[in-house]
This record gives C-alpha cells, sequence and structure tokens, in this order.
C-alpha cells in the first residue's frame, strides 16, 4: 500500500505571515494538530504543530516572554522537516514515524504539497485492514513455518466453496517453529471449514466450540 | 375487548428450508408449538396464520433488482454469477424452490403480526417465524433472503407513523436492520450480541451510532466470548431500560433470536436459560410501561433446535400471555415424542441442569470488560440526561 492511498489531499495551509492566533483558532476549529506553511507556489516552507505552540507559550516556570499571538508564524515554525513522497510505502513511513517519534509527514511531489499523513491515518488504515466491512467470521489457525502452508489451507476454504475476505500471517511469539493465520471467510456457518481442517491435521485456535 | 397475545402460525413456514444439513431449520418452530400445547399454554384461538407479502411491501425495503433475482432462483433460472452478486447460492444460504414464496411469508407474518398489534385487537403478537435480520436491501446474507424485520419497521413508519424500539438479542449484530435505519431518527436499533471480533457479521461496534439525522439512534453492545448469565444480563437490563427512557418509543419490536446459548453450535457466548426468562419479562414491562403494551416479538437464530430453541421460544410465549407459573419439568408426552429424532439427550426441565458447563477461568476480567462497553454505549445518553 502507497502513502498516495491513504493520504489526506484537501489540506489547511498557512503562509509564513499569518499570525500565531490564526494558527491556534484554525487548530481548534478543523480539530488538526499539524499545519504545513507554504509560499504562493505552494512550496513547503515549514511545519507548525501543537507542541511548537505549547513550547513557545509562556510557562509558569519561566519570566514572562516577549510572544504575542500577532506574532507571525515564521518565527515559531519547524524549518527541518521530514517529508515524504506519494510512492512511498506506508509500512517505510509508519517506520519513520516511530523512528524520529513524530506524528505528521507532508507529502511533497515536485517540491509541492500534495498530501499530508498523520498517525491517525495510519491507525485507521491498521482498524479497516484487520476490521469487518463485509459480513464475516473470524478463524485463527495455527501451523508449521513451511511453505505450501497457506496454500493448503486455503485449498480446503476452497473445496468448501467460501469467500476470503482478509488474511493475515504473523510470528507465534510463543514457537518460532509457527505461524498463525488468521482469516475473515464469507460465512455465518463456519462448523463444516472447522471440521476440514482438523480432519487435514491443522491446530484450529479459533473457534473452538465445547465438545469439538 | 382487546386480547393479550397471538401467536402466527402456518406449517407452510416449514417450507423455508434450505437443506437437510443446514443449521437454519424451522422445525424448531413446530418443536415449540408442541410443547406450549403439551403444556396446554396455547390453543387453536390462539393462531393465525401468517399472510404472503406483496412485492410493493417487499420493496418498502428491498430493492426490486434483488426481488426478481429471488424469484428468478426459485425457479432455477439464475446462473451462478448473477446468483452470487446477490448473495444467493452460497454455503450459507442456498438456493431453493420457490424460494420467494417461503422468504415473502416468512415477511408477511410479520406484517401480520404488526397489524394485529396495530389495530388494536391484541397487546403483543409473536411470529417465530420471522427475526431474518441479515438481509441487506439488495443481497441474501446469513441465512436471510428478505429481512422481515425491516420490512416491518418501514411498514410501521409508513402505515402507523409510528416511532419503533428494535431489540435484537440474537447472539449474532443485528446488521441488516441497523444499516437501514442508520440514518433514521425514529426508528432506535439496538443490539447485544457477541463481539464481531470473532463473531459473524464482525460488525456491531459500540462506536456505530448513527449517521446525519439517525446519529445517536443505533446502540451496540458487544459482549466478549464466554460471557455468562450475570454479565449478560446487567448489560442487556441497563442498557434496555435506559434507551427505552431516552427513545421513548410509541411500539417495540424485538428480535429473539435463541443462540446466545452455552449449547449453541455457532456462538460462544456462556448463557443459560435463565436469561431466556428474563429477555421478554423486560421487554413485556416497557411495552406497557411506555407503549401501551404494543409488542411485536420475531424469532431470529437458534442453531441447538433440540435442547435450547423450543423452551426459549415456549418461554417468550408464557410471558407474553402472563402465564410463566409452569411446572419445573418438562412434559414426558414430548421428550418420548421427540426423543428418537434428536441426536441429542433432551433436556426434561425447564431450567439448565447445574454445572452445565466448566468455570470459565477468566470470568471476572470478561464481567469487567464487558461493564466497560456499556458505559461506553450509554455514555451519549447518561450525559444528556
Amino acid at each position: 500500500m502507497i502513502v498516495e492511498e491513504i493520504m489526506k489531499t484537501e489540506i489547511t495551509t498557512l503562509t509564513p505571515s499569518d499570525s500565531l492566533e490564526t494558527a491556534i483558532l484554525l487548530m481548534g476549529q478543523k480539530k488538526i494538530r499539524h499545519i504545513p506553511i507554504i509560499n504562493d507556489k505552494k512550496e513547503l516552507i515549514g511545519l507548525i504543530t501543537e507542541r511548537d505552540i505549547k513550547n513557545a507559550a509562556p510557562s509558569l516556570l519561566h519570566r514572562k516572554t516577549e510572544m504575542t499571538s500577532d506574532a507571525p508564524i515564521k518565527d515559531y515554525m519547524k524549518t527541518n522537516i521530514i517529508t515524504g513522497h506519494p510512492l512511498d510505502f506506508v509500512e517505510e513511513v509508519a517506520g519513520i514515524f516511530y523512528e524520529h517519534k513524530i506524528g505528521c509527514m507532508p507529502i511533497l511531489r515536485e517540491q509541492k504539497l500534495v498530501g499530508i499523513i498523520t498517525s491517525t491515518d495510519l491507525l485507521h488504515t491498521l482498524v479497516e485492514l484487520t476490521g469487518a466491512n463485509q459480513p464475516g467470521s473470524q478463524i485463527e489457525v495455527k501451523v508449521p513455518n513451511r511453505t505450501g502452508i497457506l496454500y493448503e489451507v486455503a485449498g480446503i476454504l476452497r473445496k468448501n466453496n467460501v469467500n476470503i475476505h482478509s488474511v493475515l500471517v504473523y510470528p507465534d511469539k510463543t514457537d518460532s517453529a509457527s505461524k498463525i493465520i488468521v482469516l475473515r471467510i464469507r460465512t455465518m456457518n463456519p462448523i463444516k471449514v472447522i471440521e476440514n481442517l482438523k480432519e487435514n491435521g491443522h491446530h484450529v485456535l479459533w473457534p473452538n466450540l465445547p465438545g469439538v | 375487548m382487546k386480547r393479550d397475545a397471538v401467536f402466527i402460525y402456518s406449517n407452510e413456514l416449514l417450507s423455508y428450508r434450505f437443506s437437510d444439513n443446514h443449521p437454519f431449520n424451522q422445525m424448531r418452530i413446530k418443536l415449540t408449538l408442541d410443547l406450549l400445547s403439551e403444556i396446554k399454554a396455547i390453543s387453536k384461538s390462539d393462531i393465525i396464520a401468517p399472510r404472503v407479502a406483496t412485492d410493493e411491501e417487499l420493496l418498502l425495503n428491498h430493492e426490486p433488482s434483488y426481488v426478481e433475482a429471488v424469484k428468478s432462483a426459485g425457479r432455477f433460472q439464475l446462473t451462478n454469477e448473477v446468483a452470487e452478486s446477490f448473495g444467493l447460492g452460497t454455503e450459507d444460504t442456498p438456493i431453493f424452490q420457490n424460494m420467494h414464496h417461503a422468504s415473502a411469508l416468512s415477511v408477511g407474518g410479520t406484517l401480520s403480526a404488526v397489524d394485529e398489534v396495530m389495530s388494536g385487537r391484541y397487546s403483543h403478537a409473536l411470529h417465530l417465524g420471522g427475526g431474518l435480520h441479515h438481509g441487506f436491501r439488495g443481497k441474501a446474507s446469513g441465512f436471510c433472503i428478505y429481512n422481515d424485520c425491516s420490512v416491518a419497521l418501514k411498514y410501521l413508519q409508513e402505515k402507523y407513523n409510528a416511532r419503533v424500539l428494535y431489540i435484537d438479542t440474537d447472539a449474532h449484530h443485528g446488521d441488516g436492520v441497523q444499516w437501514s435505519f442508520y440514518d433514521d431518527e425514529n426508528i432506535c436499533t439496538v443490539s447485544i450480541h457477541e463481539t464481531g471480533r470473532y463473531l459473524f457479521p464482525g460488525t456491531g461496534h459500540v462506536n456505530e451510532w448513527g449517521t446525519g439525522k439517525g446519529y445517536g439512534y443505533s446502540f451496540n453492545i458487544p459482549l466478549d466470548a464466554f460471557t455468562e448469565d450475570e454479565s449478560w444480563l446487567e448489560c442487556y437490563t441497563t442498557a434496555v431500560k435506559e434507551i427505552a427512557e431516552y427513545f421513548k418509543p410509541d411500539v417495540i419490536l424485538t428480535q429473539n433470536g435463541a443462540d446466545a446459548h452455552y449449547y449453541d453450535p455457532l456462538t460462544h457466548l456462556s448463557a443459560t436459560m435463565s436469561i431466556y426468562r428474563e429477555i421478554p419479562k423486560l421487554a413485556h414491562e416497557l411495552a406497557h410501561k411506555h407503549c401501551n403494551g404494543k409488542w411485536i416479538a420475531v424469532g431470529g437464530g437458534g442453531y441447538d433446535i433440540w435442547r435450547v430453541v423450543p423452551r426459549a421460544w415456549s418461554l417468550l410465549w408464557l410471558e407474553m400471555t402472563n402465564n410463566t407459573n409452569i411446572e419445573r419439568t418438562i412434559p414426558q408426552a414430548w421428550l418420548e415424542k421427540w426423543q428418537p429424532k434428536a441426536r441429542v439427550p433432551l433436556i426434561s426441565t425447564w431450567d439448565d441442569p447445574e454445572n452445565m458447563y466448566e468455570p470459565i477461568p477468566r470470568k471476572n476480567e470478561i464481567t469487567e470488560k464487558n461493564k466497560q462497553t456499556l458505559e461506553r454505549a450509554l455514555h451519549m445518553i447518561r450525559r444528556n440526561g
């Protein structure tokens, strides 16, 4: 999945000469925490975040600052910004967020701002990928980590004429020789599928029915 | 003079039948009626036959192309590809002869129930052949072809201008009904079910509040797998009381799927027959408190047709007719008649035996989590209250 598929393209922006007060009002109004600062050519000049505003505000511990709310943003914005490209992989972007402890990345194409992606967008995507937007049931199978296993499991579903909505394969934390396959399948009645899986020697973790 | 309750039934309801091995088996309605007859809790004069829903009525909720597809399917004139796009001809919802007629009868039964109550002839009506809450506007799903609940709710709105509270206690999320009225502020849908994290259909999250005008008129209480009676009832009772108070309906429609029981083969909750005494009791009470008694109840899921469904649905009728003071044991005649057909030993008492299942190790955590879910589900109405 690339960033282009999930980034927001309708972006709230400001210019370097806009005031801090405008930034604060805009963040409250639009319920956002990051505002890219651009010039008239739509090139990215800086970024102002909720954190920057909090840092700039007078603190109880220090003497009064000279900051006033009509100060221009350019005095407080970040200029050393990490940006991305529409063709970047979502996983890489997530990795960058984690490594640099950032929450937002402006996306540029040919130096111009074309999108923005935040950690909230990444979380939302995760929910969509693992979630249920089509009616189905969940099945979890623990399998040995060897080639052809997914083919076997999928084959059983095919034999039962059951459509697969999604598949996740992840390592088994308790056993390095195993993997866990999580499937969402389009059926209300998974009993036959589970029976077939068990008959073929597969270890079905869920559902674990009483007596079955 | 207004009578208490009417039972909608005819043998024709048994024609909604997929195959010999399919878990959805309307034989359970016959078993229920038989049991009620055996304890003399019902007589011929309590029973009215369901009518067949007209195309116009079906189109209150369903798309014309879908209805045409179902008709063709029932004449075996639908190709596989087209069938699949309408959710037909799957393992869940196989094609069978005359399926349109059987499904239209199921819908018509619920409409008959609505008419009997709204006309004032009866306070309550029970149609066990209905409750097919997974049916979508243009697609079959989860054993449901036409969604009688959605059609009936639309019918109640258009013919009777009613504000209806829909309470769904089936173990599966009442998705078809919720989505049909998601933007409607005059139909309040409440579903308490096993969490969609594991169980079909996967939806029914706490934050499915409705949209547009309907925001705040859709409620979901997803419970953890292995939830037992106490926690299930705490959530049901608290939620339904508060929501009824908040919404103040003109009439209550309850979907009474009997699959939250420990023995149900498709689900993973651990409730006992106790909840099937309490569920209709509260619905009955609230109907009299808010709606002058107007209460329509339909069936739904329930896949242990021998050990669970007949008792659960009988208790529903007994509550409706104020006849809950019954013997402890199930009549011998009924047990002897049906034991040969059942592949499991039938339960001989109205209540389940003690120690029906092994103690659940995570009981406290499950209870705590469910309480949290309940609070999240009600926070909007509590905040404004």
